[in-house]
């Protein structure tokens, strides 16, 4: 793939490291906000390429792992209910919920299929009449365009078996609320590239400017990660605070207007809960008042129940940024991909998860 | 983008390879879009136009010496 | 007075397009179906269907292995259930250090299963078994109520004959070498493949085929095989995983020697998986005492293992795990698989 390939070239990458490393004085933490440059970092193991004193911490950028667990509850008890047929993407499939995750519902006999996209969902609903069709709508704002274009299909199709369990979250809130903390120690962030092909760069220089704090947006190639964070470092040794565009390829100022369009036609903005985080004002998306017969909730007369989480998963204090996952008590003992306490550790977007495929990197051979 | 079509309820849609491999994507967010142009993907939808001068510019960025 | 046995599954025709219940029922309708499509197919000497088994001549040690096989769909590009339930237990056999010989093939047939796609698949297994050089001498089939199986389930345990001294990971030592004969996953994309809908512009197909001829070149040329194993389920970093797990000692691998094709890469990107743990049907990992590395690899390529390279080496007794070195230059340790791999969105 051309535009693929030159972000992942071995001398380029090397160049920026040392130019970070050049740049870098002082100790710095940068977060990140995206799950796929969660993944990325893990998979190519940037964090070996970058000087000490820069740490790079992981936010909530994982829509698996910020899904309330109420909302999992909710899911695993649609599921259960004969007539429903229950569409998720794949990475929602082995979280655990309060009564288990979607495999072990369809161990007990739920129909749980894997969709890559909510239209997916509605083609289902189409060739089979019989099933009420449930689509698991989780994600960001890059997410939430698709989820309303399936809507809308499913109100231009007059279907009556389709339904969406919503849990879309916005991100530029939840890095308010980080930032708002009063022992907040972030110093610059790498906003979701792909976020913010969809969302344009409106949101950020209130945040930048309010908190002091460099924002570079950024794609999730080892290059374009390593060229965002060389920004936010130069940024802060001068300690300028702006906004930039490292991932213009793909992100214009002005986003995706018809996306956005689609997205406010469909959702309202209300203040969400978000796993780990407590609720973040303005932080999620809901199905407005005209589109409610498409809620799974209200469809399936469904409430939330209130949850308890599993006593020892931090999955909070690493989703603020505030727990490196090795650090963790439970990180490799009670705690592991096969069998994981809370989310981080089981989505393959989790920081957990992450840190756990390359604990070792670094150990002597 | 290989080739436009249309689906159930009027949406358009596009063959789009990745790489070896091909697959149908929702044009809804990206009409302009024409056969031959780059798109960014998510779940199905094409969500941007790559914009091949940007990227271009990315990569120069390197050639000079740094600052 | 009607028998009620016989008014639920009644025998008037003789010629079935599907599968009933009676053809597992050990009535004349089974010995048709024997007589006609399986020993037809598997037609050699050594085939006994007249027994309730077969007797064969080994000499030496003898390996012996089984397999169940449960693919869906039945068919994909490359192959189809019947090719993997011979390769399978044939490419065991092989990573025993052994010369397969002899199958025996169970199967669960599912009422309802047309009677031609059984002929599809038994007429792969006797493509298969002839491609190997294995008879299959004996069998079984039982017939299961539509619902209660995935049209067919096949189980097969396999014979050979051991080639050289005894190999198993517990014979790795440090410096030795990895080998892997050829690209990896495209079994495991070419199966999704089918399932997901994915178009490919060229055509994959999975790679499921028989090992044994050029693991028995190696061992026969005198390579000094250490330990042999097929990436199936899990892929090659599961391989690795109990490899290093069994020899005691760390691996390092180099992402930029494993070979994957392109077809396979770009359709992990797009489903978020990751290829190191796709599975294969038809290509083996070596691990070879060093001095002999470079001679292996000349060895696999002039029997028909054009793809196949080497991709690392094994390190001093310790800690057991498998160290990948990334290609833009960290490194990670490459984990068994946990679960499943399943799409990712972002």
């Amino acid at each position: 793939m051309r535009y693929v390939a030159p972000f992942r070239d071995r001398a380029r990458i090397r160049e920026v490291a040392a130019r970070i490393a050049a740049a870098c004085t002082r100790p710095w933490r940068v977060m990140e906000v995206c799950g796929g440059q969660t993944h990325a970092i893990a998979r190519h193991a940037i964090d070996a390429l970058l000087p000490a004193q820069l740490e790079l911490i992981h936010g909530p950028g994982c829509p698996v792992c910020v899904t309330p667990l109420a909302v999992l509850g909710a899911a695993f008890e649609l599921s259960l209910r004969s007539e429903v047929t229950l569409c998720s993407f794949g990475d929602m499939l082995r979280v655990p919920g309060p009564r288990g995750d979607l495999l072990a519902a369809r161990a007990l006999g739920a129909d749980v299929r894997v969709v890559l996209s909510p239209l997916d969902a509605v083609e289902v609903a189409r060739r089979c009449p019989e099933r009420q069709v449930v689509f698991f709508a989780v994600g960001f704002e890059t997410t939430a365009p698709a989820t309303a274009m399936a809507v809308e299909l499913a109100r231009r199709l007059a279907l009556d078996n389709f339904t969406a369990l919503c849990a879309h979250v916005r991100v530029p809130p939840a890095m308010e609320l980080l930032l708002a903390a009063p022992d907040s120690e972030i110093s610059g962030f790498l906003a979701a590239g792909h976020v913010c092909t969809v969302e344009g760069v409106e949101a950020y220089p209130a945040i930048a400017a309010r908190h002091h704090v460099p924002i570079a947006i950024t794609g999730f190639e080892p290059l374009d990660i390593l060229l965002g964070l060389l920004d936010v470092v130069t940024q802060l040794e001068a300690g300028a605070a702006t906004v930039t565009n490292r991932y213009p390829r793909a992100v214009r100022a002005e986003g995706n207007p018809a996306a956005r369009a689609m997205v406010e036609r469909v959702f309202a903005i209300v203040d969400a809960p978000w796993r780990g985080l407590g609720v973040v004002p303005r932080g999620g998306l809901a199905l407005r008042d005209e589109f409610v017969r498409f809620d799974a909730l209200a469809r399936h007369a469904l409430a939330l129940t209130p949850a308890p989480e599993p006593a020892a998963c931090r999955a909070a204090q690493v989703l603020q940024g505030r727990l490196c996952p090795t650090r963790c008590p439970e990180f490799g003992r009670a705690c592991t991909p096969e069998t994981p306490l809370g989310a981080p550790m089981v989505s393959s977007e989790g920081a957990c998860a992450a840190y756990y495929r390359y604990r070792a990197a670094g150990l002597s051979r | 983008m290989l080739e436009r079509f249309e689906r159930a309820g009027g949406l358009p849609f596009a063959r789009v390879e990745f790489g070896a491999i091909a697959r149908e994507v929702c044009l809804a967010y990206t009409p302009e879009a024409a056969v031959g142009d780059y798109v960014i993907v998510h779940v199905g939808f094409a969500i941007a136009r790559l914009d091949e001068e940007a990227a271009r510019r990315t990569l120069a960025l390197l050639e000079e010496p740094a600052p | 007075m009607s028998d009620p046995i016989a008014l639920s599954c009644p025998v008037p025709a003789r010629r079935y397009e599907r599968i009933v219940l009676a053809h597992g029922g050990g009535g004349r309708l089974m010995r048709a179906l024997i007589d006609e499509l399986f020993a037809r197919a598997f037609a050699s000497p050594a085939l006994c269907v007249d027994h309730d088994g077969a007797i064969v001549e080994l000499q030496g040690r003898v390996a012996v292995t089984t397999d169940a096989f449960t693919v869906r769909p039945l068919f994909f590009p490359g192959g189809d259930i019947g090719t993997l339930a011979v390769c399978g237990t044939v490419n065991d056999l092989a990573m025993c250090g052994a010369r397969p010989r002899h199958l025996a093939a169970a199967f669960v047939l599912e009422e309802g299963l047309p009677v031609a796609t059984l002929e599809r698949i038994v007429a792969s297994m006797a493509q298969a078994a002839r491609e190997a050089g294995v008879t299959i001498v004996t069998g079984d089939t039982k017939v299961v109520e539509r619902g209660k199986g995935d049209g067919v389930y096949i189980t097969t345990t396999g014979l050979g004959t051991v080639i050289g001294p005894p190999i198993g990971p517990a014979r790795i030592d440090a410096g030795d070498v990895i080998l892997v004969s050829g690209p990896v996953g495209d079994h495991g994309i070419a199966v999704l493949s089918v399932r997901e809908g994915l178009e490919f512009t060229t055509t994959l197909r999975s790679d499921v085929a028989p090992v044994a001829a050029q693991v028995a070149a190696l061992l026969e040329r005198g390579v000094d095989v250490r330990c042999l194993r097929d990436p199936t389920r899990g892929g090659l970093a599961s391989a690795l995983c109990e490899l290093a797990s069994g020899a005691g000692r760390a691996f390092v691998v180099r992402e930029d020697a494993i070979p994957v094709r392109d077809e396979v890469a770009d359709a992990c990107e797009l489903l978020g998986l990751d290829p190191l743990y796709v599975a294969c049907e038809g290509r083996f990992v070596a691990v070879v005492a060093r001095a002999d590395g470079e001679r292996a690899l000349a060895v696999l390529r002039e029997v028909g293992c054009g793809g196949a390279a080497i991709i690392g080496a094994a390190l001093e007794a310790g800690a057991s795990r498998v160290i990948l070195e990334s290609s833009v230059g960290g490194e990670r340790v490459l984990d068994m698989l946990s679960g499943e791999q399943l799409p990712r969105i972002c």
